[in-house]
């Protein structure tokens, strides 16, 4: 049963051959038995869930069930769930019981989906590794002296894990794809303004991206169906028709351009990680596909116009982290700005100030133009690189990382070797794109490689459709980790 | 004069909508505290903001009445700084592109010492932006600790900045009065300065003439304009002092303390924030078409200064009657209704209306919004008079009575007998009477004793028991004795 995918949990929910109830105790239990091991997730609440679970029961009984109705989905910790701590990884919030629920975890309630538990990830998203979670770093569950990637490195892991059915990432400059990549799954960052960001904590808000990470593109685009959609409380959410992300799934992809990004091919990338691209491309041209060379000229900016932007957002967003309202608060101070200081230096962590300190310094009055306006400029060039591709492609593919998974603690002292794992990502979040990241082999160590499929804007549909049809061609995605 | 003063504001006054400028909840008045902080307004982690579009509507109702420019496009910026009410640790506010661009207003300014004449003169605006309100630290019986109520955080605020154009105090707080007439005037906000809804900062200098502008000092926070001239006053002193005791002045915030009257530094440029602006990545920049500007003007009232002109042209009033009559809308209402088509009778209705009707409501502690008697009752007393059927006096009492216990004019007038005498024929009779009851006292007047005349006069309104039309009486009294 934990293999499934979710059409066949929900047709078997749907013919009685299985209880939400069981199917949801059966993920407890493997939960119990294996988070110790891979410190996935950061909370689990049977409770809770299996109280959802015998209301999907009832749905399921009455007839009006939708196609998740009765499926645990594990959420990722950074969405406020009602009754739920909500703890976005950082000691910050380690009381926080949200009183309301996110845009993206009431569809999955309206669904009848069951909120499986929350998962463990870099504190405020802000990590490519996992390792800056102040629940503890989660293992790789292909080898757990390995990271999972970030910052969804706990929805990544319990995908992989089989720990849930499904469960929801965000991705600010790669956050889905590489940990899909580095454990490999399936996980796709929609294009921004798809799904609402209302409820999801905030690292970069004109970054940020919620999406789905599942075990194969038919999951995800099922996930989809539940996640997307225009919600009012989020004004960059984007007014569009409700769209069936399933209809293409099986459309022949004969003719496809895929357009390669040279850019992305030069050095950097790990030679095993190539193999495993080239033979992936290499499947595409036998289902018909044509590859076309294209330059994203920009693109090599990508990381320093992010790793400016992010962190301005991220300084101010992060602002309210004070200790005054909620969350964590030194227990001694002598006065205000010593409740501040001493309430933030111990609530965050190390990559956290880190970040904040880097954005209040490009924000600063004297350094704003040269840092903040100069990258938005870059950002702007580095969007049109893309439009302009889009004109000779479909779609652009390339590896999703330069690397297999890496050791815990290998880059734990160089922050810049750590921001250049996310060197094929962040460009697709400048532009606001959608990308994803499906497996495609294994590398050295026997360690996933995950292909990175990058969309036109509001394209998702067809780059679930192109990734479909490779799952249907090569079983990379139904392997799983022997843990 | 030896030193030239240089004064430009800063107003902040509360919007008139009902919800936050960017939350649902209620902006009223002097509830418990924290019982209308929603969501937004605590800024828990993942919350959003939304614009709310009444807000957007009185800015560009503002800027059409001051003949300002309103941006088609306009960008809302974070203001970041730590405050234990500000809860986000950032204002939402506008800057380098805010909503309404340059106006003007005109003024007058009635000196406030010696025999100087009123005069009239244009402040220019620099501009005009929407932001939010913060909420309030309570210093109250909090065990030594502040409290926080944040049911004002999030209110919606237009901030209103003028050039330095103001050279006196009196200006200055001609200039604020003029604001907060044209604020209320137009239906933007309450105007209710003791609940903070028109707040005003005052920025002063001094100078020699002909110098480059004196450093300033701001006085924060002045909510009454009388606070806000001894402010003045007394900061424009103590700015002369300084200087000519061979001090600088030290650009620095300050504070007015009623009780003592003085100005006092809270902190000084060097403390001053930097506060990091940047555009809020969570907004859309703020599109107004032209279509929704023209849509607003046509909703606007007649403006004020507009309306003081056609009392002067078109109805002959004095410019000091016009002045008075459209210091609020309320009075200008009152004024326009009381009189109806009788263009004719303006001046005698302006005079009932700025005499006795103001003078009662003051008597009796009202504004024009709680007068007792309305347009219309004053209006059919004034057709009464017009058309001879009260005297003056007469039309005091009705004017009386109408006030004390309502009522129609001609109701009144039936019920108490007032209407007076204007039968030739009733008067002459009587007149015949008193000639021949007083033959020695109308020999004396036609030796010459013109003074007797008013004796006559009061015989005969005794007589008629006030009633008779005085000046058909007089005519009829003088031709009779002149024999």
């Amino acid at each position: 049963m934990i293999h499934s995918s979710l059409s066949q949990l929900g047709a078997a929910l749907r013919a009685k051959k299985i209880s939400s109830v069981e199917l949801t105790q059966t993920y407890l239990d493997r939960i119990a038995q294996l988070n110790p091991t891979l410190n996935a997730f950061i909370t689990v609440n049977p409770e809770m869930s299996l109280a959802q679970a015998r209301a999907a029961d009832a749905r399921l009984a009455a007839g009006s069930a939708a196609a998740l109705t009765g499926i645990p989905i594990a959420q990722k910790d950074i969405f406020c769930a009602k009754g739920w701590l909500t703890t976005c990884g950082s000691k910050m919030l380690h009381n926080f019981v949200s009183p309301y629920d996110a845009h993206v975890i009431s569809q999955f309630n309206n669904a009848g989906a069951i909120n499986l538990g929350k998962t463990n990830m870099d504190e405020f998203a802000m990590g490519s590794s996992n390792e800056t979670s102040h629940y503890g770093a989660v293992k790789n569950p292909w080898d757990t002296a390995r990271v999972p990637g970030g910052s969804s490195g706990g929805t990544a892991a319990a995908v992989a894990a089989r720990l849930c059915a499904a469960a929801t990432g965000t991705d600010t400059g790669g956050s889905i794809r590489q940990p899909a990549a580095l454990c490999g799954i399936s996980g796709l960052k929609p294009t921004y303004g798809v799904c609402s960001r209302y409820g999801m904590i905030a690292f970069a808000s004109s970054l940020d991206q919620a999406g789905p990470m599942g075990r194969s593109a038919e999951d995800l685009a099922l996930m989809m169906n539940v996640m997307a959609g225009f919600d009012e409380r989020d004004s960059t959410s984007l007014q569009r028709e409700k769209e069936d992300y399933t209809r293409d799934l099986n459309k022949p992809l004969t003719g496809l351009r895929i357009g390669l990004p040279k850019e992305f091919f030069a050095e950097g990338m790990g030679s095993d990680v190539a193999k495993a691209v080239e033979a992936a491309l290499a499947e595409y041209k036998k289902l018909g596909a044509v590859i076309v060379d294209i330059s994203l000229p920009n693109s090599k900016l990508s990381v320093p116009v992010y790793y400016v932007l992010a962190p301005a957002e991220a300084s101010s967003n992060l602002s309210r982290f004070d200790g005054v309202r909620y969350g964590y608060r030194a227990p001694e101070y002598s006065d205000l700005a010593d409740m501040y200081e001493k309430s933030r230096a111990q609530g965050f962590g190390a990559e956290v100030k880190r970040r904040i300190m880097i954005g209040t310094y490009v924000l600063s009055h004297g350094y704003y133009d040269a840092y903040y306006l100069q990258a938005q400029k870059i950002r702007r060039l580095i969007a049109q690189d893309f439009t302009e591709a889009f004109t000779q492609c479909d779609v652009i593919m390339g590896p999703t990382s330069p690397s297999t998974a890496f050791k815990l603690g290998e880059k734990g002292d160089d922050p810049v070797q750590m921001y250049l794992s996310d060197i094929y990502t962040i460009a697709v979040n400048l532009a606001g794109l959608p990308g994803m990241s499906i497996p495609c082999g294994f590398g050295a160590n026997d360690m996933p490689v995950g292909l990175q499929i990058i969309g036109n804007y509001f394209d998702e549909a067809r780059m679930l459709n192109v990734a479909h049809q490779f799952q249907q061609a090569t079983d990379w995605h139904s392997r799983a980790p022997k843990i | 004069m030896q030193w030239e003063i240089v004064i430009g504001l800063e107003v902040h006054t509360q919007l008139s909508t009902n919800t936050k400028i960017f939350s649902g909840a209620s902006t009223a008045f002097g509830a418990e505290p924290n019982t209308q902080a929603d969501a937004v307004s605590i800024a828990l982690p993942g919350v959003l903001p939304v614009l709310n579009k009444g807000a957007v509507e009185r800015a560009i109702r503002f800027g059409l009445a001051t003949g300002a420019h309103i941006a088609n496009r306009s960008v809302f910026a974070r203001k970041n700084y730590f405050y234990p009410d500000l809860p986000k640790g950032y204002q939402i506010s506008q800057f380098d592109l805010p909503v309404v661009g340059q106006g003007a207003l005109t003024i007058q300014v009635e000196p406030l010492s010696g025999n100087a004449k009123p005069y009239e003169k244009t402040v220019r605006i620099t501009r005009a932006h929407l932001e939010e309100d913060a909420g309030k630290s309570l210093h109250g019986d909090f065990h030594g600790m502040t409290g926080i109520d944040l049911n004002r955080a999030g209110t919606p605020l237009l901030e209103i900045v003028s050039e330095p154009d103001m050279c006196s105090a009196a200006e200055a707080v001609a200039y604020a009065k003029a604001l907060h007439t044209l604020v209320r005037w137009i239906g933007i906000c309450d105007g209710n300065m003791q609940e903070g809804s028109f707040r005003c900062d005052v920025n002063v200098s001094v100078r020699k003439p002909g110098q480059p502008l004196g450093t300033r000092r701001e006085i924060k926070n002045l909510n009454s304009f009388k606070f806000m001239q001894q402010a003045i006053d007394y900061e424009v002193q103590w700015q002369i002092d300084t200087i000519e005791n061979g001090g600088k002045v030290q650009q620095a915030t300050v504070l007015f303390n009623p009780d003592t009257g003085e100005t006092r530094a809270m902190r000084s440029k060097e403390d001053a924030h930097d506060y990091r602006y940047f555009p809020d990545p969570d907004l859309l920049p703020l599109e107004i078409s032209n279509d929704w500007i023209e849509q607003v003007r046509g909703t606007l009232p007649e403006l004020p200064q507009a309306k003081q002109a056609r009392y002067v042209n078109d109805l002959g009033l004095s410019t000091y009657d016009a002045s008075v009559l459209t210091s609020s809308r309320e009075m200008a209402d009152f004024f326009e209704a009381a009189l109806g088509d009788a263009s004719e009778q303006a001046k005698i209705c302006a005079n009932w209306i700025i005499g006795e009707v103001s003078a009662q409501l003051n008597r009796d502690g009202l504004d024009m919004t709680q007068c007792p008697i309305t347009a219309q009752q004053l209006g059919g007393m004034l057709t009464r008079i017009a058309d001879g059927t009260i005297s003056n006096s007469g039309a005091k009492e009705v004017f009386r009575t109408m006030w004390a216990e309502g009522g129609s004019a001609d109701a009144i007038i039936e019920a108490k007998g007032l209407k007076q005498v204007s039968d030739s024929g009733a008067i002459e009779a009587l007149v015949d009477e008193i000639i021949s009851a007083n033959a020695e006292k109308v020999a004396e007047y036609r030796s010459g004793k013109d003074k007797l005349f008013g004796f006559f006069v009061g015989l005969a309104m005794k007589a008629s028991k006030g009633k008779a039309n005085p000046a058909q009486l007089n005519d009829i009294l003088k031709k009779k004795l002149e024999g």
